[in-house]
């Protein structure tokens, strides 16, 4: 549906983020971005919902999937919601934005309820725990149904239980509503439990190292997670890595 | 958060009826103080009036005072009226257009540094009396608006910010539903504090203007009473005058209470 080709970034105060970055995106995929901090996973995201112009290079859509007639969601590293306002009104912002009103209501009680969060639509942000607060920011990202959602590692803020619950709950809605998932993450075992295809990044400047397939079959459960399958895939992913980072690993 | 009795409950409870009574306490220990130092050296009431001498002035004085009184509080209120409207809106203004922040904030910034006891004498040679007292209570109590207001709005998450932009959100959306609801702890900050300065501003401005006539607020008695050495009504004066600040001030604090207590971390601090 997208291909990147050739991106380059450089920020204003001269830092190199990406250098020769060539990405490919297919249609109902789970794509994980693997990389150290700071090596441009997070530009790539913002490249392609067009919050940053690449200096130079190309972003390619396929087919109908032009950007105009695109719709994202976006989940941040944080969940970003407005504290002034309650979580249903946090998760209907997306649809007063681009001003659809009808349906709103609908859609807003559907995105709770697909997070398990309609018992808190009235809640402040302020009252709910850290994992809930991310069910309500990735139902914000849900409420347009966009066709590509973009997650910023979006769970490395949690405790490891509430990491794994949501996890597994995001593997749910990727498998029932067959979105086009692109997640950022620095975290190995995340990125193999999660995703069919993860991209190795290289440290700044930013590029693909190499691309490993995750072949293992959905839906995935605890069980995958104890299983030696899972686990010498993250070897083989971490060791991709070490090699992307070089003599600095 | 629970319904139980926490093992804390009943310190804090202590403590907070300690917090209520101390102060009060304290009035009364220095209000018999002060009666007591009247009587024990045989003050005359132009010299200093005692506690009692001070309530019942305060009571047959009561038809000029409340005048007075009712003079000053509308010239406050007016004042901190006009400093909420335009140092917000002049806040907007500057938040929408650098152009218009870099041409006139430095002037902002004079207006705020120039003593007002200085500006008053020229405003009341060029305007009526009661509009040179207004400007005062105006210009004292609508800077702190407009510099609170100003860092409310200009400290927007910026994630926020960008999923804003994504979803392709006007320049209105942003202000309304963005930078305004954010501001907000910023804004009753800055109205709390112009609550007591637009006081400060209409007394001094009162007390510059000096006798001039009939329609004479709270400041002027004092300076009135002064030359009389009616100094009973004086003390009666400047107590109307602590007690409308203080009304000020709480009420300023409820409304920002209201406001923000069910998302900001400032309110947070009431519940218990």
């Amino acid at each position: 549906m997208l291909a990147l080709r050739n991106i380059k970034k450089t920020f204003p105060n001269g830092v190199v983020a990406l250098a020769g970055f060539d990405m490919e995106l297919r249609q109902g995929e789970f794509v994980s971005l693997l990389g150290p901090s700071g090596c441009g996973k997070s530009t790539v995201l913002r490249i392609i919902t067009g919050l940053t112009e690449p200096t130079s290079g190309r972003l390619e859509w396929v087919g109908s999937s032009q950007r105009g007639t695109q719709r994202f969601g976006f989940v941040f590293q944080e969940p970003t919601l407005m504290p002034w306002a309650s979580v249903a009104r946090n998760v209907t912002l997306p649809l007063k934005l681009e001003g659809r009103h009808e349906n709103a209501d609908k859609l807003t009680n559907d995105a709770l309820a697909r997070l398990g969060l309609s018992e808190f639509a009235d809640k402040y942000p302020r009252e709910l725990s850290g994992g809930m607060k991310m069910r309500a920011s990735i139902a914000r990202a849900l409420v347009t149904e966009p066709t590509l959602l973009l997650m910023d590692e979006p769970f490395a803020a949690l405790d490891e239980i509430t990491r794994f619950r949501l996890n597994n709950d995001l593997l749910g809605l990727w498998q029932s509503l067959g979105k086009t998932v692109v997640l950022v993450t620095h975290s190995v075992f995340e990125s193999v439990y999660l995703s069919q295809r993860i991209i190795v990044m290289t440290p700044r400047p930013g590029r693909v190292f190499t691309e490993l397939p995750i072949n293992s079959p959905y839906p995935r459960d605890e069980r995958f997670r104890t299983s030696a399958e899972y686990a010498a895939c993250c070897r083989r992913v971490a060791e991709a890595l070490a090699r992307a980072m070089g003599d600095e690993a | 958060m629970s319904p139980a009795p926490a093992p804390g409950e009943e310190e804090r409870r202590r403590d907070r009826i300690l917090r209520f009574v101390l102060p009060f306490v304290v009035l009364g220990v220095l209000i018999v103080l002060w009666h007591g130092v009247v009587i024990y050296w045989e003050l005359p009431p132009f010299e200093l009036p005692g506690p009692g001498l001070v309530f019942t002035t305060l009571i047959s004085d009561w038809p000029v005072l409340s005048r007075s009184l009712a003079i000053t509080l509308i010239t406050t209120m007016l004042g901190f009226l006009l400093a909420a409207i335009g140092g917000i809106g002049l806040a907007i203004l500057f938040n929408q257009s650098r152009f218009v922040e870099y041409s006139f904030y430095p002037y902002a910034v004079i207006l705020q540094v120039t003593p007002v006891v200085a500006i008053a004498p020229l405003l009341l040679i060029y305007m009526p009396q009661q509009l040179a007292v207004l400007s005062c209570a105006w210009i004292v109590a609508f800077f702190p608006v407009l510099a609170n207001t100003t860092l409310g709005l200009n400290s927007v998450d910026r994630n926020l910010a960008d999923l804003f932009r994504l979803y392709g959100a006007t320049r209105m959306q942003v202000l309304w539903e963005l930078k305004l609801p954010g501001a907000l702890p910023h804004i009753l900050t800055g109205l709390r504090i112009a609550g007591g300065l637009s006081l400060i501003g209409a007394v001094v401005a009162e007390i510059a203007a000096g006798s001039s006539g009939v329609e004479s607020g709270l400041a002027y008695r004092i300076v009135e009473s002064g030359y009389r050495l009616n100094i009973p009504r004086m003390f009666a004066a400047l107590v109307l005058l602590s007690i409308s600040g203080i009304v000020i001030f709480f009420a300023l604090s409820l409304l920002s209470h209201l406001l923000l207590r069910r998302w900001h971390e400032s309110a947070l601090v009431e519940e218990f």
